[in-house]
């Protein structure tokens, strides 16, 4: 019994302390971003300064238009993800649904995305948003991802398993097969939804490259550019205390979401592995 | 085969269902992948006027390529850097999925799981000061341990890459833990018992066990993680920029420098060949020996 007890004990403190680590750079920027900014860092001296001051979080918004990117991302991620759930749903429920001929090799070419990013193809994607005319707007970040593999696989294995006798029987009834899809395949495919939505915003919220190609100024520009044109700055150099504030204006409204909504993040995540 | 007649009715629906979420994927996918391919083979470079409308060059880009000592090291670069963290990353991965797959330790899981949230620009910021020399926490963190070698992690030409392999490290292995907490939540628990009863030790019953039935989600997670090793190169934008002299430089940075810094489009073309073919190599590999032990097993 007493050799049990002392194990968990010693148990709970490797994890501690490994969890600890883990959060080290979290915690660390936290600290360091709310330390008066005419306090140097150095050798011993990187944690808490002499009193805790929002005057990072404050320069780093005279700074850069981090309002504006905000407003930019959310803009960004509102037109992706509204769309991929409207263009999967579909698609989803004509391979889970219909037999038809070619479905297998259309089904195959949607599925290449999963193993060529977008992103990867940056030179044509760019000369195609050019073409299109609509270089540095909030549609050119979004527009490429407008179909998606993942969204149309996850809900076609979702709609796999519902029992196909409730549309059909639906069927007979005289449904349309958007009141199918409407009233039977999407309310049972919830959680799914959800677990694609979570990705998809977190992959896109926290994305750089390709926003980071196609825009050029603030008008457009979302967090995670400005972040990076930010960091690049000249005259912040070895500011640690306003990278910080900067890094966590950018982190932290997903963050906020993240921490009120923790399990449903997981979980989301682990269904869409499932599949 | 009876459905199929059902279905005849509407031959039109199905196809209309599908055509929106085609449109995207040829448009940004399948064409710009033959483009590339077919871009490769001219010569097309935007800041010098002979060549700003392509011109022919048969295989010429690829051999300047293959003959650029800078592309091999870039090419050798990435692979150094997938074949490194993508075993590292599933490794831990798994072993943070054991551990917090107690259910006593899974109030740590969101500890190990938040840098999934965060974006990778942030966290390399965070990171570049951990790498700082002089007062860097990881450096200190090192010296904890005895560590006395040279302390500028992302100047050092030859641990450039490395930390860059570590920051995508800690901030993907809570990400690909949670797949492996999904499999771990559907082992069958009777198997494990069973194994118990016959005497079988924690090891025998990892390796006989508890590998081969995870490995649906093994293959999951290492096709996610190549893709994503060459496809994140945020921490390269922020962290070393490719320095010093290309040692940290991968794949899609170069191909993003030599489009938008060199402006030579074909050779950024015959990159993105590079670049496709290596994700199709390995991906297709990586499900072949999967399911190759599937069979042996």
């Amino acid at each position: 019994m007493r050799k049990s007890t002392v194990w968990r004990i010693a148990g709970l403190t490797v994890g501690v302390v490994i969890a600890l680590l883990w959060m080290m750079p979290l915690i660390w920027s936290v600290v360091a971003s709310l330390r008066p900014t005419n306090e140097p860092f150095a050798r011993g001296h990187v944690w808490f300064g002499s009193t805790l001051s929002l005057a990072n979080y404050i320069h780093a918004f005279q700074i850069a238009p981090f309002g504006r990117y905000f407003i930019n991302t959310v803009l960004m991620v509102t037109a992706i993800l509204s769309v991929q759930l409207v263009t999967s749903s579909l698609a989803g429920f004509a391979f889970a649904f219909y037999r038809f001929p070619g479905d297998k090799i259309l089904f195959t070419i949607i599925l290449t995305q999963m193993m060529i990013p977008t992103v990867a193809l940056l030179v044509p994607n760019f000369q195609t948003i050019r073409v299109l005319g609509l270089y540095d707007t909030i549609w050119a970040m979004a527009i490429p991802f407008w179909g998606s593999a993942f969204g149309t696989f996850l809900l076609r294995q979702t709609f796999l398993g519902i029992p196909r006798d409730y549309g059909d029987a639906a069927r007979i009834d005289g449904c349309t097969w958007h009141m199918i899809l409407r009233f039977i395949y999407l309310p049972m495919a919830v959680p799914s939804i959800i677990a694609f939505s979570i990705s998809s915003v977190n992959w896109h919220w926290n994305n750089l490259l390709w926003p980071l190609i196609i825009t050029q100024s603030d008008k457009t520009r979302p967090l995670t550019v400005g972040l990076a044109r930010f960091t690049q700055l000249g005259e912040i150099g070895a500011q640690w205390g306003l990278l910080s504030a900067a890094t966590l204006i950018v982190a932290l409204p997903l963050f906020i979401l993240f921490v009120i909504f923790q399990r449903r993040f997981m979980e989301g995540f682990m269904t869409s592995g499932l599949k | 085969m009876n459905r199929l007649r059902v279905k005849k009715k509407v031959p039109l629906l199905p196809y209309m269902l599908v055509l929106p979420t085609l449109l995207f994927v040829l448009l940004f996918t399948i064409y710009p992948t033959i483009s590339s391919i077919a871009g490769s083979f001219f010569q097309q470079r935007l800041n010098i006027p002979k060549y700003r409308e392509p011109v022919f060059y048969g295989f010429g880009n690829y051999t300047d390529l293959l003959g650029d000592p800078g592309f091999r090291l870039i090419l050798g670069n990435t692979l150094r850097y997938v074949l490194v963290v993508v075993p590292l990353t599933m490794i831990t991965a798994l072993g943070f999925a054991l551990w917090l797959s107690k259910s006593r330790n899974s109030r740590f899981r969101i500890a190990i799981f938040h840098p999934t949230i965060l974006p990778m620009v942030s966290a390399a910021t965070i990171w570049m000061f951990f790498l700082t020399p002089d007062y860097g926490l990881f450096n200190s963190f090192l010296g904890f341990f005895g560590y006395t070698g040279p302390e500028n992690w992302v100047a050092n030409p030859d641990m450039a890459l490395w930390s860059l392999v570590l920051i995508a490290f800690w901030k993907d292995s809570g990400f690909y833990m949670i797949f492996y907490l999904a499999g771990i939540q559907n082992l069958p628990g009777e198997v494990f018992e069973a194994a118990k009863l016959e005497g079988a030790g924690p090891l025998t019953i990892f390796f006989k066990f508890t590998m081969p039935l995870l490995r649906r989600t093994t293959l999951f997670v290492t096709t996610v993680l190549v893709i994503g090793a060459f496809r994140t190169v945020d921490h390269v934008f922020i962290v070393t920029q490719g320095g010093p002299s290309s040692r940290s430089s991968l794949l899609l940075y170069h191909l993003w420098q030599v489009r938008f810094d060199y402006l030579n489009i074909g050779q950024a073309s015959a990159i993105t060949v590079f670049l496709v073919v290596l994700l199709l190599a390995f991906t297709i590999s990586n499900f072949v020996i999967t399911e190759r032990r599937t069979t042996d097993a």
